[in-house]
């Protein structure tokens, strides 16, 4: 399976990004939704775990766009934040249950994933 | 409840006294005003009328007595015109005379007649006075001179008090002679015994000189010096108030009587007339003493009433102000949590995966594996981030407000449901659970997942407030028609009551050191919010806590 992690922490996705990659996954990252969306166009990706906020464009924007150009995409939100607001739309967006407050352990994100893709 | 500026906005003594003094003068000045006034003008009135009935007592009693020397005088005038003195001065011819003025007038005594040389002629009567000449007497000079004469009352035969009446009859040849006769005054003292006066009135006749002619009630006998002084000449009736020797008020009325040497006088006492009066006063001073009582007693009542209502309604505004305040409180420190945690979420994240990936190095790259004692401090990172990050997530858990799920359920099996998560907790420290959930509890629609969460919250609580062996009682109330309530009461340590008033803000807690938080009460706090509950706590040191979340029947009852 090809992931797409889109932080605007590069140190974050990075490291995310290798540690997925010893767990056989093949995963690619981004630091903003341009870089996100440049990505896209060069690869196929299965799934994108996307952060509720990055600059510019917010992840729930990007979420749209993708799902238009990558129909097959599947999604998973991940947030610092705990706002109502966020929340809310986050949840809505992708499911309360594929809505995941940061600091993931690394075995449960996995989980989501297989359950999400076979889901 | 704690002071804070919403205190001490009205000051209820001063209101209250207000109130009264205002409302009790607005009432009280007119009324006694009025009472003052209309007790002046009532007394003034009744004395004028009692001056004024004496007046005309004085005047209608004097038109009697002159009216009762009139008609004896005019008798013996007729008598003198009737016959001529030879007629008269017939031995006898007075005796039938006598007889006649006895019959038609009484009274009469005696009767005489006297030739001008002062000799009286011809005499009938009790006394020997024939013969007896009066040419010296100043009676006589009197009758001479003005023809007729009335005199002082004196006393006379058989010590009964007689007056004289003479008249001069003229004749054409200049010369003249005088008829006299002796009248006693029992006729006389009757008319004025007779008159009907209230207040000890007295009424008498006094001569010129101030003694007196006819008997007098209380101030003396006939022919004694009357007590009081002699009036001054008056035409006509006169009446004025004065103070006797005992101090007594008196009102005297009188009257000087024409052709006469008396003056009609009719004394009263001013008290004894004015006793209705002062019964009347007495009935209105009590009345005005009833009415000030009730006017205050009502005033009074009033405003402790309305000031009451005030105090209540003052109180419910601090308390509603507090509760506000609360809320806005809680909701500041949810927004910091919120950013707070947010903000240490993402470094946390960055430390998280960092670690993980060393820990990944070992476990998957060849070089780097079997150092046994990097993998454990690695470990050791991942389990301290795996507590921050439990810490921020419940601090995030108590700012959200989450979507509330509703379903209908029975609160009895939501305990039993937490309980279970405890049962081998309880077993361990010899814990002993008791759960009460009458079936006659309604069910209620609420969040499962937040209720559960609020239970066991509680019931955790208490597990660590207890020592092992301790008593854990759940205890479900329908104590309303819409809302169920549910007490959890331990035997444990308690809390303090200054600790009371905090123990729903976040990160307040006694037991940091065993590894608490400080958030469970407050998540739990925020988590009966949502549910459109209430949450109470009650406690005693060293007795234990007990705390009561009241549950409406249906969410949309409390949630506007």
């Amino acid at each position: 399976m090809r992931v797409l992690l889109v932080d605007d922490e590069e140190e974050l996705v990075a490291t995310l990004a290798e540690r997925l990659s010893f767990r056989g996954i093949d995963a690619d990252w981004a630091t903003s939704g341009e870089d996100a969306l440049r990505k896209v166009e060069t690869q196929t990706y299965d799934l994108a775990i996307l952060d509720v906020r990055i600059p510019k464009m917010s992840g729930l924007k990007l979420k749209k766009i993708l799902e238009r150009k990558c129909p097959a995409m599947k999604f998973i939100f991940m947030t610092g934040h705990g706002s109502e607001e966020d929340f809310k739309t986050g949840s809505a967006e992708a499911g309360a249950k594929y809505y995941l407050v940061k600091p993931i352990d690394i075995e449960e994100l996995i989980k989501k994933m297989n359950e999400i893709i076979q889901g | 409840m704690a002071a804070g500026p919403h205190e001490k906005q009205f000051n209820f003594r001063r209101m209250w006294k207000l109130t009264v003094f205002f409302t009790a003068g607005v009432a009280l000045i007119p009324l006694v005003f009025l009472t003052i006034v209309n007790y002046h003008v009532t007394q003034r009135s009744i004395e004028s009328e009692n001056l004024l009935r004496t007046a005309r007592l004085v005047s209608n009693t004097r038109r009697s007595i002159f009216f009762f020397f009139a008609e004896r005088r005019a008798a013996l005038d007729f008598i003198a015109r009737q016959d001529n003195f030879a007629a008269l001065n017939e031995p006898g011819a007075l005796e039938q005379i006598l007889k006649n003025l006895k019959h038609s007038f009484g009274g009469f005594t005696d009767l005489g007649l006297i030739d001008p040389l002062g000799n009286q002629r011809n005499y009938t009567g009790p006394f020997k006075l024939l013969g007896k000449n009066y040419s010296e007497q100043d009676w006589y000079r009197e009758v001479c001179k003005r023809e007729v004469y009335i005199s002082d009352v004196f006393l006379g035969f058989r010590e009964v008090p007689h007056i004289v009446i003479a008249v001069k009859r003229k004749l054409p040849n200049g010369s003249f002679y005088i008829i006299r006769a002796t009248l006693d005054t029992k006729k006389f003292d009757d008319l004025l015994s007779g008159l009907e006066m209230g207040g000890q009135g007295d009424a008498f006749i006094i001569n010129r000189e101030g003694t007196l002619q006819t008997p007098s009630l209380y101030h003396g006998k006939v022919l004694e010096k009357l007590s009081l002084p002699v009036p001054e000449y008056a035409p006509k009736t006169r009446v004025f108030e004065e103070i006797n020797s005992n101090g007594v008020p008196l009102i005297i009325g009188y009257r000087y009587i024409t052709e006469t040497p008396f003056i009609l006088m009719v004394v009263k006492h001013k008290q004894e007339l004015m006793k209705s009066w002062y019964e009347t006063k007495i009935e209105l001073l009590f009345f005005l003493g009833i009415s000030i009582i009730v006017i205050l007693g009502v005033v009074i009542w009033m405003a402790t009433y309305l000031v009451n209502k005030i105090f209540l309604a003052d109180q419910t505004r601090i308390a509603t102000l507090h509760q506000v305040e609360y809320a806005n409180k809680m909701a500041s420190i949810g927004r910091l949590a919120a950013g707070v945690a947010h903000e240490v979420n993402n470094p946390l994240a960055i430390i998280n995966e960092k670690a993980g990936l060393i820990k990944d190095l070992f476990t998957f790259k060849k070089e780097h594996t079997g150092d046994e004692k990097l993998i454990g401090l690695v470990d050791a990172i991942l389990s301290s981030v795996r507590r921050a990050g439990a810490i921020t997530k419940r601090l995030l858990s108590f700012s959200r407000h989450m979507d509330v799920n509703i379903q209908t359920m029975d609160v009895g099996e939501v305990i039993k449901e937490v309980l279970g998560f405890l049962v081998k907790e309880a077993e361990y420290r010899s814990i002993t659970v008791s759960v009460e959930a009458p079936d006659a509890v309604p069910q209620i629609e609420s969040d499962r997942g937040k209720l559960q969460e609020i239970l066991l919250n509680l019931i955790n609580n208490a597990f660590s407030a207890m020592e092992d062996g301790g008593h854990l009682e759940v205890t479900v109330r329908c104590t309303h028609q819409d809302s169920v309530s549910v007490t959890v009461t331990d035997d444990g340590c308690g809390i303090p009551e200054a600790d009371l008033k905090r123990v729903y803000e976040p990160f307040f807690s006694t037991k940091t050191k065993k590894g608490g938080t400080g958030l469970g009460l407050s998540i739990t706090y925020g988590l009966v919010q949502e549910i459109g509950g209430t949450i109470s706590v009650k406690s005693k040191v060293g007795k234990g806590t007990s705390f009561t979340v009241t549950l409406p029947l249906k969410v949309g009852n409390r949630r506007g």
